[in-house]
Formats: C-alpha cells, sequence, structure tokens
C-alpha cells in the first residue's frame, strides 16, 4: 500500500512539473483564445473588394430603388446592354451588369436573371442578388396577381412545440422543451471528454510503461515493487495528471475566453452567430430572454444526481480500462517505438467506434444501437455519458454501470498478466500471440 | 548454525514450453562471494529473478535465511540487473529517495544514506542534477548506490562490470568486498571468467538450466589438473625429451609438458636432471576456471565450442 502511494507520487509529480505538461496546459487555453480571435477576424473580414453593379431592370420588378449592402453597391441604369458591357473596361463606376429580363408570366416558377462580368460571381454577392430579386419578385407578383399581402404573410406559421410531460413530480416544470438541445449539448461534452481523455491519457500511460522498460529502469523496481502496484501507480499516478490539466483548463480556458473578450471587445458568440449568417443577430430581445430563461430551466430539470456520479464512475471504469489496455500493449512493444504503431490501432479501434455510436446516440439516445452498446463494456463509457441528459431508464443505467465496473476490474486484472510478463521482454515487439500466451503463464 | 542466507532447493521454472531452469539446487556458503556462472542462455538471469522475487519458481523451494520467500524479503535484497538504468528526467537525489524509500526505508533514513553514499563516491554536488545531465560512468555509481542503499543482506550483481572504466570498476569492486567483509551475502553473476577468479572463492556453474558444477574456485581448478607443467630452464632441452612427453607451448626459456598414461612427475624430474638441464622453474599447471568450464560445458554439449563467448 505505502508502495503504491510513492509510485503514484513519482508518476504524478515528474510529469506535473515537467516543462512540456506546464507548457500545454498553459498554451492551451491561449491557443483557443488566438484561435477564437482569429476565427472571428476572418469572418468579420468579409470581403473588402467592392462590387459596383449595374441593374437593368427590364422587368422593372425593383421600382429603381435597390439597397446597398456592404461592399455591394446597385446602381440603375438604362443604357443598351451592349453599350454597357463595352464601356465597362473605360468606365470604373462598375464592374458587373445584372439584367432582369422582363416578367411575362406572373405564375412563373423558375425566373432567370443575368450577371456579366469577367471575374467569378462571389458567394456574398450572389446570395445579396438572390435574396433581393427573389424579395422583388415576391412584391411584384402579389400586385400583379391582385394578391392580398397580408393573407400571404399569414400563410407563414412558425411552428414551436412544447414538449410536457405527463407525471409530473411535485414542484417540478412539466415544460421540457429545451430539454432536448441541452441534453444533446451536455451529452456531446461528456462523450468528448471521455474520449478525449482516454485518448491523450491512454496513451501517456503507455508512453510512460514504454519508458521504462526502454530505459531498463523497470527491473530494478520490481524487484521491489509487485508488477501490479506499478502498474496500477501509474494509472492512477497519470489519472491524476490528466484530472490536473483539465481543471487547470476548466479554470483556465473560460478566463482567457473572457479575458480576450474584455481585450477585444468581442462576444465569445459572435463567431457562432456570423456562420448562422445575419437571420441570428435579428432574434429579438425578449425572445433571448425566454430561451435563456427555458434554457436554465432545462439544465434545472437536469437529474444531476444521478448524472454527476454516474458519469464520474464512467469516467473512471473508461479511464481505467483502455489506460490498462494502452498499458498492456506498451509492455509488449520492443525497443523500437514506431513499430508498436499497429499494436495500438487494437485499443484505438474501439474508442473510436464508441465515438462514432455516441454520435448517434445524441441523434436518437434511446435507439436499439445506442441501448445495444450501453451494455458493451467497451462502448459504454463513451457512449453512456452521452445519453444519460436523456433521462435512460434506471435498470440502463445500473446495469450498463454493473456490467462497465466488472469489466474495467477485469481489463486491469488482465492487462496487470500481460504487464508483468512483457515488461521483461526486451528485445524485439511481440505479438498478439504471445500476449496471448502471456495472459496464461504463471508467474 | 545459522541458515545459509540462500538457499536453493529442485528450483524449476518454465516459460511455454521453454525450460529456463531445469532442476538447480544450491546453498550459498557462509563467508563467501558466491558466483554463479554459466553461458548466455544457461537460465542465470531467470534464476536471480526467482531469488529477487520477481518472478515464482514452478516447483521447488528458495529459502532467505531459512524462511520461505515472501513479500518482506525485497527490503532485504539489492538487485543490480543485467539490463539496468534509471529515469532519464528524475534529480539524482530524488531518485534515490525514490528507490529507497520502494525498499521500506522512511524519508530521513533514506535522505541520509543516499547522501553518505553520494559522497563516498564523490558526488555529493549532483544531488540536484538530473540523472540524464550526469556521464555514463556517474549514473552507473548512481545506479549502484541504489542497489546498495538499504544495506540489504544479500546483494546480487548480475553482471556488474560491464560497460565501466577501469576506474569505476575498482571502486565498485572495492565496494563490493567491504559490504562482503562487513558481512553482507554476494551473489555475483557473470560470464566473464577473470573476474571470478578475482572476486569469488565459491561458484556455482548452471549449463542448460541445471548446476552441474559447484564448490570452492580452488578445489575446482585442483579438481580438474589433469597432469600439466611448467618448466622454465636455460640451455637446450635432451633431444629425447619430445619422445617420451607431450610438449606444448615451447619458448625459448619454458615449456608445458602434458603427462600421460601414468606417467608421473618425479620421473619426468629425475629425466631432466639425468640430462643434466638447467632448470630454474618447475611447478605444477592447474586449469584456469576458463579451461574447466568450457570443458564442462562442451562435454555437455558439443555444438557449443565457444560458450563463453560474450554476448
Amino acid at each position: 500500500m505505502n508502495n503504491l502511494w510513492l509510485v503514484i507520487q513519482r508518476e504524478y509529480l515528474t510529469r506535473v512539473r515537467r516543462k512540456s505538461f506546464i507548457l500545454s496546459t498553459l498554451l492551451m487555453p491561449l491557443g483557443m483564445a488566438v484561435f477564437v480571435v482569429v476565427v472571428q477576424f476572418i469572418f468579420s473580414y468579409g470581403n473588402d473588394e467592392q462590387q459596383r453593379i449595374v441593374v437593368v431592370d427590364e422587368a422593372n420588378i425593383f421600382n429603381r430603388t435597390l439597397p446597398d449592402s456592404k461592399n455591394i453597391y446597385f446602381k440603375f441604369r438604362n443604357d443598351p446592354l451592349d453599350d454597357l458591357k463595352e464601356n465597362m473596361e473605360a468606365d470604373s463606376s462598375y464592374n458587373a451588369i445584372l439584367v432582369v429580363p422582363p416578367v411575362k408570366n406572373p405564375r412563373l416558377k423558375d425566373f432567370r436573371v443575368e450577371y456579366f462580368s469577367d471575374e467569378p460571381l462571389a458567394l456574398d454577392t450572389e446570395l445579396a442578388i438572390r435574396r433581393r430579386v427573389e424579395k422583388a419578385m415576391r412584391k411584384y407578383k402579389t400586385s400583379e396577381l391582385e394578391l392580398d399581402a397580408k393573407a400571404i404573410a399569414a400563410l407563414e406559421t412558425d411552428v414551436d412545440i412544447k414538449t410536457r410531460k405527463i407525471t409530473v413530480e411535485e414542484g417540478e416544470d412539466d415544460d421540457t422543451s429545451m430539454a432536448g438541445i441541452i441534453g444533446a449539448g451536455l451529452g456531446s461534452i461528456m462523450g468528448f471528454l471521455m474520449y478525449i481523455s482516454i485518448f491523450v491519457y491512454g496513451m501517456m500511460v503507455m508512453r510512460s510503461v514504454m519508458e521504462e522498460k526502454m530505459n531498463r529502469i523497470v527491473e530494478v523496481v520490481i524487484s521491489s515493487v509487485k508488477p501490479t502496484t506499478l502498474l496500477l501507480g501509474k494509472i492512477i499516478g497519470v489519472g491524476g495528471v490528466g484530472l490536473t490539466q483539465v481543471l487547470a483548463w476548466m479554470v483556465l480556458i473560460p478566463g482567457t475566453l473572457f479575458l480576450v473578450s474584455l481585450l477585444f471587445g468581442f462576444d465569445p458568440d459572435a463567431a457562432q452567430q456570423m456562420q448562422a449568417g445575419s437571420a441570428a443577430s435579428q432574434i429579438d430581445p425578449d425572445e433571448m430572454q425566454s430561451m435563456v430563461e427555458k434554457a436554465m430551466s432545462g439544465l434545472d430539470e437536469m437529474n444531476w444526481w444521478v448524472i454527476i456520479p454516474s458519469f464520474l464512475l464512467y469516467f473512471l471504469c473508461g479511464y481505467f480500462m483502455y489506460a490498462a489496455m494502452f498499458a498492456a500493449i506498451g509492455s509488449a512493444m520492443g525497443d523500437d517505438m514506431g513499430e508498436g504503431q499497429s499494436l495500438t490501432l487494437i485499443v484505438m479501434i474501439p474508442v473510436i467506434l464508441g465515438f462514432y455510436i455516441m454520435m448517434a446516440a445524441l441523434q436518437a439516445p434511446n435507439s436499439s444501437l445506442a441501448v445495444g452498446s450501453s451494455f458493451v463494456p467497451l462502448f459504454a463509457p463513451i457512449v453512456m455519458p452521452a445519453r444519460l441528459p436523456f433521462d435512460p431508464p434506471a435498470w440502463q443505467i445500473i446495469g450498463s454501470l454493473l456490467v462497465t465496473i466488472i469489466f474495467s476490474g477485469f481489463m486491469v486484472w488482465l492487462a496487470g498478466r500481460i504487464y508483468r510478463v512483457g515488461i521483461l521482454n526486451y528485445g524485439k515487439k511481440s505479438s498478439l500471440r504471445d500476449m496471448g500466451r502471456w495472459l496464461f503463464s504463471k508467474y | 548454525m545459522a541458515p545459509p542466507i540462500i538457499s536453493v532447493n529442485n528450483v524449476r521454472k518454465a516459460y511455454g514450453e521453454k525450460v529456463a531452469v531445469d532442476d538447480v539446487t544450491f546453498a550459498m556458503p557462509p563467508d563467501a562471494i558466491l558466483g554463479l556462472l554459466g553461458p548466455n542462455g544457461a537460465g542465470k538471469t531467470s534464476l536471480i529473478r526467482m531469488i529477487t522475487t520477481i518472478t515464482a519458481p514452478d516447483s521447488g523451494q528458495i529459502e532467505f535465511n531459512g524462511q520461505p520467500l515472501s513479500g518482506y524479503h525485497p527490503t532485504q535484497i539489492g538487485y543490480l540487473p543485467e539490463e539496468r538504468g534509471l529515469y532519464k528526467k528524475m534529480y539524482v537525489g530524488e531518485h534515490l529517495l525514490y528507490l529507497a524509500r520502494l525498499k521500506g526505508m522512511d524519508k530521513k533514513q533514506a535522505t541520509d544514506a543516499a547522501k553518505e553514499w553520494l559522497g563516498k563516491f564523490g558526488l555529493e554536488g549532483q544531488w540536484d542534477k538530473k540523472v540524464e545531465e550526469l556521464s555514463k560512468g556517474m549514473q552507473q555509481q548512481v545506479q549502484f548506490i541504489a542497489t546498495v542503499i538499504h544495506e540489504p543482506k544479500l546483494l546480487i550483481l548480475d553482471e556488474p562490470f560491464s560497460g565501466l572504466d577501469p576506474v569505476n570498476a575498482t571502486r565498485m569492486r572495492q565496494e563490493i568486498l567491504r559490504l562482503h567483509a562487513a558481512g553482507t551475502g554476494v551473489i555475483f553473476s557473470t560470464h566473464r571468467m577473470e573476474q571470478v577468479e578475482e572476486l569469488c572463492e565459491y561458484i556455482v556453474l548452471i549449463n542448460q538450466g541445471a548446476n552441474i558444477l559447484e564448490g570452492k574456485v580452488a578445489d575446482i581448478r585442483r579438481r580438474f589438473q589433469d597432469d600439466k607443467f611448467h618448466l622454465e630452464y636455460e640451455g637446450d632441452l635432451p633431444s629425447g625429451l619430445s619422445e617420451r612427453y607431450e610438449l606444448l607451448n615451447p619458448t625459448p626459456s619454458g615449456v608445458d609438458i602434458q603427462l600421460k598414461d601414468g606417467q608421473k612427475a618425479n620421473d619426468l624430474l629425475r629425466f631432466l636432471l639425468d640430462a643434466d638441464v638447467h632448470i630454474v622453474g618447475f611447478q605444477e599447471l592447474l586449469p584456469s576456471l576458463n579451461e574447466v568450464f568450457i570443458k564442462q560445458v562442451t562435454q555437455l554439449d558439443p555444438t557449443n565450442t565457444n560458450p563463453f563467448d560474450a554476448a
């Protein structure tokens, strides 16, 4: 027990004080901040090339007014098209011509306008033109066909689904409209965290095992400590390192993002809004308010007493299970780091499969695939956290946890058996068949 | 009489179908450094790993001071494996503390002992250095310190001098002898015969997983003496000598003479005296350990012509 503690301490301390650890812990939030700033800059930059478009409105649908947008300017001319084309090079006041042909039939479905320019049509210009023509056509058709503009507006209906629980506990709001979205968000965060941690820290355990084997220190150490103690100490120690790093990031990332937003006067949501287009920015403040309230109440609704402890359990089991597998692989590797890469694939494949199943489970948390893989211990630690916010039945949580806990214990035991033989096998990389044999070898 | 520090009884260990140690039995004699010898692949390292409790025998027992090996005994053993190294990124002092504490020392004891030992090797100033900053020779000294820091009752050294420069090798030899004089049992495993003759009074030869020869170095050499004598002389040898006796390695002033078929040393001398040879010296040639072992090992496995060929 005392030795286990010493091993944990060593594994933890030597890693945490390494320059590479300190740098990666500090640089990651900084990197993210830089990334966000750069992305925002790129999106806000847009097109700084001025587009001056001459509009030949043969249909007269625009009524000679067309709003300009940023760097896109419209101008009406009545000159013949051929003159305009010819003068384009000499006349620097425009660099493109938009021809809107006369509308013969106000009931037409497809309408084609023509754009003349020697430069290719930029995406934002295309969007701007199409929107304007569509809007103008709508107006034109309405009046041509003598329709009631209000009646047409009334055809548009925004449908909102308000989901309500049937069995409502006392003091609980029956409104669950936001639960789906919030569940998906929370689930994807937890599933993703699981996936990343397994990879980063599982690999760290593997490297640590290989390092000891290649440094030839391992035989000295296991003449004092049992190999299983060393393995366990390593997994726990590296786990502690991971925990430290994740906790540091949980403080540092929002912190730096906040600082950056102060420095650059930047709203963290802006980047997303840019992507969503201008529509998103037009949400009216009242609606926003109610959405935030709904989101808060949605978060409130989450069954945190189930989610947090079970997530932690899944996290621990998943980490232990995969770290042990990585350690076993590391112990079987030879002195050449490179040649063992194919062995790591064996562990990586279930992790990656689990990740994709998790993505599917976010879409349909109760599909038979999602439920089924909750009981496959290799996938459960990645898939189940994503399902937790969707309130899966208790028997599924308990059953899946039970299977996972038993399996991860079994995995640690199995890895221990491979490890204690593998670490003393110097020289060439061992095959899967060798590892299988070690499992059953007496110690 | 106190039980031997280590006694090995009919120990067997197989890895899958490969039998590493077949049947080894020996006891460590008191007051002698034990040389564990054998060609590469004879099972030395497998045997040592069982003594150090890294692995356990399939059958047979190993006793430490008369008790079966248990989880407590690693703290009594200092093991310097053939394949050895250090954590490159750790600091020297911290590294020694870690290994000493794994052997059950408390922090203060370990600190004191580490400082004392570093001082003994002139490495006081290296406490706060990283292992990777040390020279190779210094690293080997640190490894040795880590092996003996907890004052083990039994020291097991597997090829301890391999890769050491002469200065470090001498210093380590002195420390081993000093520890031995202070009552520490020493098992010394190697395939380098000249080192065995220098250090060990008692040897166990292992080949193909079994001990085939065991005893005091002097006794063994005597046992394997095969009537060979060395003659030093001045002048000429009588012409009849080479007809009667087999002469080996002649030099201008000396020759080795092999006696055969009941020929007696006294008769030889008498013949030489009668021939009025000016004898400067005459002595029996005992075989070197090297010769004994090559003989023993090739006897068992004629295909193995050079069993002590370095790995």
